[in-house]
């Protein structure tokens, strides 16, 4: 410790003037850094607004169009929350049931690839047929293109057990039950919070999909009606309007994974 | 009470169906009521197995493994166990990890509800014997190495087995920490009525600890020797520097060294 006392104590001595913290305020920079390269590239270029407008021009038509776009928005918002959320039900459900035995895992899980490699706007015509255009197919596509993250994390957690803990718990009688209630289920909870993240945002892509094909309302038939005006400017506006959903709702999910499994952060699941 | 706490009996055991490896073959061992046996041996000589068998996790194609007067035919719940990897869960704290096994033994499984107060105090003094006395309420992760396989040990100790399986407990520790948990292994040998098997590819460890240290041979494994360890308790540290305890593990040393080269 007494190697410490450096012979400069002009150098410790607290900066009166206020320090930027350059980390936390990272995020907004680079964002307005974005926009203002890309305002001064399209105005260099001399683009027309058909092809690509301004971000100024964007906010412009955000500002102009402000009602629709507010209720396509929280349409969208409903349709993308709504299917995300069954899909956390089920795929909760499902990864229980695949992670509980190695036969189901092993059956089901070439059957959830497959299923998964689909292109889930392939999907969209058949949930027309079944369901009419409007928001249950939206509500279907989003379900269905998120649930899979969700599953395969869950089935990961449980088949993952340490097998010293699983010989321990069975030496001294447990029962698959108590294995699974006792380790398996708190021990798959940070992967599954873990998806939620990836989950959410792609349940936006199915839901926004869904919209431009079979929607006469959400953000995805609204840039598909301007895109057929060419009306670019809103079509951008519709654009920076799920960016900005997205990234809220990463960020609840984030802060939720946080609050319920922090103890995953300081530990190392591993050992 | 002449009748040995666990008796192994001709066992063959083999891994993967008819023609995969064969672990043990021929094992023959028994272990006495209180008694502290250490397994030694080349690796892959099927110390592991051995545990298994002796906890019911296994159940041996041939021969008969008997346990507290009974044939072993499925998981028996008078034993503790403790591994290399101290396996605590990281979202339940020290002490709820201590009390874990009694959320699984029949025995205590009903009554741990109505008498959780009692079952908390024999834990927090399992902690105390163990040296980790206040640090229960602290998460695993918040504990070193050697903490943790303290804890690890009150786990395996809590519903007070009368068979402890130790399996390498103290191979990922430090020096200095090895030989102060050796200590409080033995202490809790003598305080105990429990018997203890250890499974170690320390030598001078085995000499240290154990009543009788068993050998066995390198795949598939039996027991070629046994030997009484002749020295008093309770046994000092001291005691691994003295020419007589040196000697008892060269000799160890030496006929690990034959059964390798067997192979």
């Amino acid at each position: 410790m007494t190697t410490m006392e450096t012979p400069t104590p002009v150098a410790t001595a607290p900066k009166p003037a206020f320090k930027l913290d350059w980390v936390r305020l990272a995020p907004l920079l680079y964002t307005i850094g974005l926009f203002v390269i890309w305002e001064i590239g399209v105005r260099l270029s001399g683009l027309p607004h058909t092809i690509l407008p301004t971000p100024t021009r964007v906010f412009e038509a955000i500002a102009q169009y402000w009602s629709p776009i507010w209720k396509n928005s929280v349409q969208t918002l409903y349709t993308t929350v709504l299917g995300f959320m069954i899909a956390v039900v089920a795929g909760l459900g499902i990864g229980l049931f695949i992670g509980w035995s190695k036969t189901i895992y092993a059956g089901l899980y070439p059957i959830m690839v497959g299923f998964n490699a689909i292109p889930k706007v392939a999907l969209v015509p058949i949930l027309v047929i079944w369901f009419g255009i409007g928001t249950v197919p939206a509500v279907m596509t989003a379900f269905l293109i998120s649930f899979f993250p969700i599953v395969v994390n869950v089935a990961t957690g449980l088949a993952t057990i340490e097998p010293e803990t699983e010989d321990v718990l069975r030496a001294l009688g447990a029962k698959k039950m108590d294995i699974m209630l006792k380790v398996g289920i708190p021990r798959s909870m940070p992967y599954f919070f873990g998806s939620l993240k990836v989950a959410i945002t792609l349940a936006f892509v199915g839901s926004v999909v869904s919209e431009t094909v079979a929607s006469n309302s959400g953000l995805g038939n609204m840039m598909a009606s301007a895109q057929s005006n060419f009306n670019v400017p809103l079509v951008f506006a519709g654009l920076l309007m799920l960016a900005v959903e997205g990234i809220a709702m990463y960020a609840v999910m984030a802060w939720i994974e946080r609050r319920m499994t922090g103890w995953a952060h300081r530990s190392t699941m591993g050992n | 009470m002449a009748s040995p706490l666990v008796s192994i009996e001709n066992v063959d055991m083999r891994y993967g169906g008819p023609d995969g490896t064969l672990a043990v073959s021929g094992l023959n061992l028994k272990i006495n009521r209180g008694e502290f046996v250490a397994v030694v041996g080349p690796s892959g000589c099927g110390k592991s197995t051995l545990m298994k068998l002796t906890t019911g996790l296994h159940i041996p194609q041939n021969g008969a493994v008997i346990v507290a007067n009974s044939q072993v035919t499925k998981p028996v719940s008078i034993v503790g166990m403790a591994f290399q990897n101290p396996t605590m869960l990281p979202w339940r704290t020290t002490l709820e990890n201590i009390l874990l096994p009694l959320e699984i033994v029949e025995r205590h499984r009903r009554r741990l509800r109505s008498h959780k107060a009692e079952y908390v105090a024999k834990a927090e003094k399992l902690l105390e014997t163990v040296g980790l006395k206040g640090f229960g309420d602290k998460f695993p992760w918040q504990l070193s190495g050697g903490m943790q396989q303290r804890a690890n040990l009150c786990r395996a100790l809590i519903h007070e087995p009368e068979l402890l399986m130790l399996d390498e407990p103290f191979g990922a520790l430090d020096a200095f920490t090895r030989e102060e948990l050796w200590c409080v292994i033995r202490d809790l040998h003598a305080s105990q009525d429990v018997t203890i098997v250890l499974v170690t590819h320390d030598l001078r460890e085995s000499v240290f600890l154990a009543d009788k240290v068993v050998v066995m041979s390198a795949r598939p494994g039996r027991v070629i020797a046994e030997h009484e360890v002749p020295f008093e308790r309770p046994r000092q540290l001291d005691l691994l520097y003295e020419p007589v305890f040196n000697e008892m593990v060269q000799r160890l040393h030496g006929e690990i060294a034959t059964a390798r080269a067997a192979v």
